[in-house]
């Protein structure tokens, strides 16, 4: 067909986009962020055990100050410059955003900083000694690398939620669900537990419920707080009750989203920190089979695995060694290689909800009942779709929200995490999160141009 | 039914619609040809493509491998004529493609009303993909852009160049942006949402020609009052017309746009056609013609399909609707709401103080049954309001259930209170009082959807 002069010039280049420079205060913003992120760096070989507590208490107060500081000024000039109102301009052609070099780069950042806390955490030696002070304050107690990763995970999820709101300003329901999934990660998963040890209790950590805190219905952890006495007894309860009464009873109502993107911290590092990189999950039904195989795999697993250990002591001793096996494995891979070093490792090249969407064995749980029974759904706004795919294109579940929307159907579907995005991004109006009454509540029967089951035809 | 080949001529959403439609409803042997893209993407997008929103596969409404799983063949080529009494497509490479039945949707082009100079480098409208590549071309290193002509297409073009940092001219000829359509109060609003954008917009402002750099690129435009305005792009955004050329020269009956019948026929038998390419000899009550709108392409290409399947009714469109973005304002709109009231109607018209948002309804004078209703800024549901306008509930009525109609997301400010007590300030006799708030399946919402 050589009469056919258009090639699609966008399936292949990438375009070069010119978007406001930056500001003299923005550069500056820049380089403090630069010398503070420098400074946290340097001490993974300038500090050790025998640096002095002044010194280590300088360097903490100056590189956090710096990185926050810059970091925090850049990050909300950048949207607060704009008038309020969606903004995903150069979201496709930014290499940050578009699996470009610095989407890579960061990547392998990312990943490279959970395989270095999971297996080598004596590296990280340095950067731990210098948070001793910090945790001294709130637990009482010396820093570990876990420490350290609560206190950057809490920092980056406050700061890029400061972003967010920023970016989202013109929308009330983001400026409420992120104001609350900061303030559950800064309160109850982070100060809440460093209290807790402070105080010689254990370090709870009230917001994560089994199956996704896997641990904690297993018998080794019920028996120990039981055993702790009267605050155990609550501790106990709260989690059986987060389990088996909160999770059916809130997501009836609201939908997995009271959970996944109000609560969870990993909902919570998703819809600030890896905002940016929402529209990389892949929307193929291909991936979606993969999905559906993959997280009631874990499901199945987890399930099993706490039965069987609450069944431990009436086991032959065969079975108890698969079951330590199993245990074995999912500590390790489901726990530490999927939901940390993919979950978050791979934001910046396949989108922030790998874990959520694959893996998380407390979304499929919170997924089935929504699927089943909830009063949540996504509504579409009669036939006023144009599919232009912004929906899909910004959904981090990789929902294919406009096969939906551009047939006038409501969207319930298990993975759906309420985000509310689709919602945001569309513009003509044609989508709401909505919980009302579960009769009619999928409206399946298609009529193509949807005015075929509208009153007027 | 004997099975038989229905040829398709465009993959914009009305044909698209008549292949899945054909296909649902038979087994005919499908086959869409497009000369603009391989597969049917979403012409509203295009504008999201520019500014890096989406990618143009991002704008494919379904996966490449829904085609071949739905036995709809696509053919990519562009059509030089059609030979109505072999029955067949002839292809300016030379190929040629036999049909039972044809549906012609070739959909418009940028209006262009034979300024001097229109034909010059760096000038162009804004429909196909092509156009969007000749768009990404012409943006390298221009510095400033000049629109000519008020309509959405025109709004849509500012904020795609804005992106891009190229400084834009909107020359509008009405006394107010999109005049023709909107009443004074939301075509203000406009007005003042594409300037605080930074958008440099002339009022009853025309263009008087476009002037060339002396090697066939556009260099300035001069508007009818005299100014020059110096520029690198001019875009003609004063609408749209059906592309017909190829059609009308094969000999099937056009005036603006190839005529059709109720049933969405031409004038030669076993050709059909549908969407922005069509004029309607009879058109619906209160719609015009020409109507270039998705959802009425969606509708005819949905209608035509079922109508060759011999499922044989009259194209209705139903209750008028549209929506539309301008910037950050959202607009919607359903019924009829025309810039100037007729005989026996009347508009009441709230702004919110900051001036972004607003509701108007306009109603009959005597019986107070509602016509319509434009929503700036605030989401309305398609449903509810449809439901109002059918049964000619009265304005008291259907303020009474305001919230009912409410479709913002959760949390946002609900103005149906300051809504009512402007009007009952307007209207003192019969004070209307909110019963029903906003919410999904409030009473009267639930009644509706059983």
């Amino acid at each position: 067909m050589s009469d056919i002069t258009a090639n699609l010039a966008y399936e292949s280049h990438s375009i070069a986009h010119h978007g406001p420079r930056l500001r003299i205060s923005e550069k500056i913003a820049l380089t403090a962020m630069g010398i503070g992120s420098m400074l946290l760096a340097l001490s993974l070989i300038a500090v050790n055990g025998s640096t002095s507590e002044t010194l280590k208490n300088l360097w903490f107060n100056i590189s956090w100050a710096l990185a926050i500081g810059g970091g925090g000024y850049f990050a909300l000039s950048k949207h607060l410059k704009d008038r309020p109102g969606v903004r995903n301009q150069g979201k496709t052609t930014d290499s940050l955003t578009a699996r470009g070099a610095w989407g890579w780069m960061l990547g392998i950042v990312f990943t490279g900083f959970y395989i270095i806390i999971y297996w080598f955490p004596q590296y990280l030696e340095g950067l731990t000694r210098l948070h001793d002070g910090l945790s001294q304050f709130l637990q009482g107690k010396p820093a570990d690398e876990w420490f350290v990763y609560g206190t950057v995970y809490t920092i980056l999820t406050t700061l890029m939620g400061a972003k967010a709101i920023a970016k989202y300003r013109h929308n009330r329901y983001h400026i409420v669900r992120t104001s609350v999934i900061i303030f559950a990660q800064l309160i109850f998963a982070y100060l809440f537990p460093a209290i807790c040890v402070k105080f010689n209790q254990p370090e709870v950590y009230l917001t994560y419920f089994w199956p996704l805190a896997y641990d904690k219905l297993f018998p080794s952890t019920v028996m120990h707080l039981f055993h702790s006495g009267g605050l155990g007894y609550f501790i106990a309860g709260w989690f059986i009750c987060g389990t088996f009464l909160a999770t059916p009873v809130l997501t009836y109502y609201f939908g997995k989203r009271w959970y996944c993107s109000w609560v969870c911290g990993c909902g919570g590092l998703a819809n600030t920190m890896g905002d940016s990189w929402r529209q990389l999950s892949d929307k193929s039904l291909k991936s979606w089979k993969i999905e559906r195989w993959s997280i009631y795999s874990v499901l199945a697993l987890i399930f099993s695995l706490t039965v069987l250990l609450w069944c431990e002591p009436y086991l032959p001793a065969s079975m108890k060694e698969i079951v330590y096996q199993i245990r074995r494995f999912y500590l390790f891979g489901i726990g530490a290689v999927f939901s940390g070093v993919i979950g978050v490792g791979f934001y910046p090249l396949m989108g922030t909800r790998m874990w959520c969407r694959f893996g998380c064995p407390m979304a499929a749980f919170l997924g089935l009942l929504q699927r089943f029974n909830s009063r949540f759904r996504i509504t579409t706004n009669g036939a006023q779709c144009i599919s232009c795919g912004n929906c899909s294109k910004y959904c981090e579940m990789g929902i294919d929200v406009r096969h939906y929307a551009q047939r006038g159907q409501n969207i319930i579907r298990a993975s759906c995490v309420g985000c509310g995005i689709c919602a945001t991004v569309c513009p003509r109006g044609v989508l709401s999160l909505e919980n009302g009454p579960t009769n009619n509540r999928y409206n399946h029967e298609e009529g193509l141009s949807l005015l075929g089951k509208m009153k007027s035809r | 039914m004997s099975e038989r080949h229905i040829v398709i001529l465009g993959n914009g959403i009305t044909g698209i619609t008549a292949a899945r439609t054909l296909r649902k409803r038979s087994n005919h042997r499908i086959t869409v040809v497009s000369g603009e893209t391989e597969h049917h993407f979403s012409r509203t997008a295009l504008m999201y493509i520019f500014m890096g929103d989406m990618r143009y596969e991002d704008t494919k409404p379904y996966p490449d491998d829904f085609w071949a799983k739905n036995r709809i063949d696509l053919k990519r080529g562009w059509v030089h004529s059609i030979d109505s009494q072999q029955k067949q497509l002839l292809f300016k490479n030379g190929e040629s493609l036999k049909y039972d039945t044809l549906i012609l949707a070739t959909g418009s082009k940028p209006n262009r009303f034979g300024w001097p100079g229109e034909d010059l480098e760096g000038v162009q409208g804004l429909y196909s993909y092509q156009d969007l590549e000749m768009m990404e071309r012409n943006a390298k290193g221009a510095k400033r852009a000049v629109l000519v002509g008020g309509g959405l297409i025109g709004v849509e073009v500012a904020e795609m160049l804005l992106t891009r940092n190229i400084q834009v001219t909107f020359l509008v000829r009405e006394k107010t942006f999109w005049g023709s359509v909107l009443p004074i109060g939301e075509s203000a609003m406009i007005n003042r949402e594409i300037q605080a954008h930074g958008v440099d917009l002339r009022l009853e402002t025309g263009l008087k020609e476009i002037l060339s750099d002396g090697e066939g690129r556009v260099r300035a435009i001069q508007t009818l009052s005299g100014e020059e305005i110096a520029c690198e792009m001019v875009f003609l955004t004063a609408g749209v017309s059906p592309q017909i050329e190829m059609v009308k020269a094969s000999g099937i009956e056009c005036d603006r746009g190839i005529l059709v019948d109720r049933f969405l026929k031409t004038s030669v038998p076993d050709i059909w056609a549908g969407g922005d390419c069509a004029q309607h000899r009879e058109a619906p009550e209160g719609r015009r013609p020409v109507e270039q709108v998705w959802y009425t392409g969606k509708i005819q290409g949905e209608r035509l399909a079922a109508n060759i399947c011999g499922d044989l009714a009259e194209y209705d469109p139903g209750i008028w609707f549209n929506s539309a973005k301008f910037f950050d304002i959202e607009y919607q709109t359903y019924g009829w709401v025309m810039p100037k009231l007729k005989e026996g109607e009347k508009s009441f018209y709230w702004e919110h103080p900051e001036g972004n948002k607003s509701v108007r309804i306009n109603f009959e004078e005597k019986l107070g049954a509602v016509l319509g209703v434009n929503v700036f800024g605030i989401r309305h549901r398609h449903q509810v309001w449809e439901q109002w306008i059918l049964e000619k509930k009265t304005i008291h009525e259907v303020l009474t259930h305001l919230g009912a109609a409410n479709f913002d997301p959760e949390f946002y400010s609900q103005y149906e209170i300051e809504i009512i007590s402007a009007f009952n300030l307007l209207y003192p006799d019969q004070p209307v009082e909110l019963k029903t708030k906003k919410g999904l399946f409030s009473k009267f919402f639930a009644k509706i959807l059983k």
